[in-house]
């Protein structure tokens, strides 16, 4: 009874508290979390930390962002394949996605074009397109899930990544593969080194077994079926191999960095 | 409790011998922060619906939390831990202590049709709210499905390789991503009957903040 009684508060009205209770909860987090987005500041309600400006409490979400990374990181089977479809699946026609219009994607010339590969590894020479396509390509057909939510089912071929991080030497102890791309405003992304070498991540030349169209990434995109989409970078112009998490286009902007399907 | 209008019942019930909290304290807690949980999901779900709508709709900015996708979907992962452990603290609870089977069964066609038959003539008895009506025991039980649901199908949709099993048993993502939206409409319309019935009876609501 004691323990009970102890919380009521002395001196407050009971009925209005019940009253103002009832009301509490849509008012508050309309209130407190909606205004302009970025009043986050509702988290004292749990806390009771001193959360007073939005700054703290997007630290916080960002905090338990880095979590997720750890969650999924630990969740992901480096074994488990994404789900193949068969051709008949394939979503026409498929999505063009990007954060600009369809004219404003790079025109990339593939005669001039050069992958620049960098960072932990033991051959640093640049490949030519040519070069890149004469390596041994397999073709996949997997769904693309956007960050969005919605989804579309692809043919993608190329050479699976992590054969050709073995060709060049790469230290597939490192972190990271990260790639940097034509798109306007240099889009990037990094890529864990598991995933790098999940055997369905690939890069990619062919989009429905014809040379990958400039809408889908040409010359070269980084097809990753076990992430989101944003997390499979067109353009490609560079890879990096490093230990350093160096953000990237999305990433910077808020979409949790491992992001895995 | 005696500034407080008592009803005759549970005076009498009272005077019977101890005074036994109508909703426990665990019962309580696990209630609030659920809601809490419950509503930064929904706001912040909605919010994530608006970038790629399955419906010709979308959720007004006014309603929803986050700003954008990314600020949305940093509440989202976040409050889904809250929604997570929570429920599985209710579910261990509600199981071992045996309240879902005293509290929630049995659920009988016969009884929710006089129930429902009565409230909709203003018929039905509030006396003792120690005991679930008909009605209210096919609603709680049937919300915690839905809340069962509504978790499943996330985990579907955000894990659709690792999981795939449970995508798959969801009929695959896209019907996965209906499933995880229909169980929030659901779970919405719950929560507006369940608000506006326990303003009506306020006592109901008393016994879910101080237990009594």
């Amino acid at each position: 009874m004691a323990r009970k009684r102890s919380l009521i508060i002395p001196g407050v009205d009971k009925q209005l508290l019940v009253r103002d209770a009832a009301k509490a909860m849509p008012d508050l987090t309309r209130r407190r979390f909606i205004t302009g987005g970025a009043s986050l500041g509702a988290l004292t309600l749990l806390t009771g930390c001193d959360v007073v400006d939005s700054f703290s409490a997007e630290e916080m979400l960002k905090q338990v962002s880095k979590f997720n990374d750890a969650v999924q990181a630990a969740m992901f089977n480096p074994n488990a394949l994404a789900p193949t479809f068969p051709e008949s699946m394939i979503t026409k026609p498929f999505p063009f996605n990007a954060y600009y219009d369809l004219d404003e994607a790079p025109t990339v010339d593939g005669k001039t074009w050069k992958l620049e590969v960098r960072g932990l590894v033991e051959n640093k020479k640049s490949w030519t397109l040519d070069e890149l396509y004469a390596l041994p390509q397999i073709k996949q057909v997997t769904r693309h899930i956007c960050v969005e939510g919605w989804s579309a089912i692809g043919s993608w071929t190329g050479t699976p990544l992590r054969d050709f991080l073995k060709l060049v030497g790469a230290d597939t102890r490192a972190k990271y593969v990260w790639f940097q791309c034509a798109d306007k405003d240099g889009y990037n992304s990094p890529l864990d080194m598991m995933t790098a070498l999940h055997p369905q991540t690939q890069m990619t030349f062919k989009f429905a077994d014809e040379i990958l169209p400039r809408a889908y990434g040409f010359p070269m995109k980084i097809r990753v079926p076990t992430k989101l989409g944003f997390k499979n970078p067109k353009y490609v112009i560079s890879m990096e191999v490093t230990n350093d998490y160096k953000g990237g286009f999305w990433e910077d902007q808020g979409y949790n960095s491992f992001s895995g399907s | 409790m005696s500034s407080l209008t008592v009803s005759n019942e549970q005076a009498t019930s009272a005077a019977s011998g101890k005074a036994k909290a109508i909703q426990p304290a665990w019962v309580r807690i696990l209630h609030w922060v659920n809601a809490f949980a419950m509503v930064l999901m929904i706001m912040s779900g909605w919010q994530i619906y608006n970038a790629s709508p399955l419906f010709a709709f979308t959720f007004s900015k006014s309603i929803t939390l986050g700003g954008w996708l990314g600020g949305a979907l940093l509440w989202h992962f976040a409050a889904m831990w809250i929604l997570m452990v929570n429920g599985l603290i209710y579910l261990a609870l509600g199981f071992a202590t045996g309240r879902f089977r005293k509290k929630l069964l049995p659920i009988t066609p016969e009884g929710v049709i006089s129930d429902t038959r009565a409230a909709l003539t203003g018929k039905l008895s509030h006396d003792d709210l120690t005991k679930y009506n008909s009605v209210q025991k096919l609603l709680y039980a049937g919300v915690i499905v839905v809340g069962v649901l509504v978790v499943l199908s996330g985990l579907a949709i955000w894990k659709p390789v690792q999981l795939q099993w449970l995508t798959a048993l969801f009929g695959g993502y896209p019907i996965a991503r209906y499933v995880h939206f229909f169980c929030m409409a659901a779970i919405v319309a719950f929560m507006l009957v369940h608000v506006a019935l326990a303003l009506i009876v306020p006592k109901s609501l008393r016994a879910m903040i101080i237990g009594r």
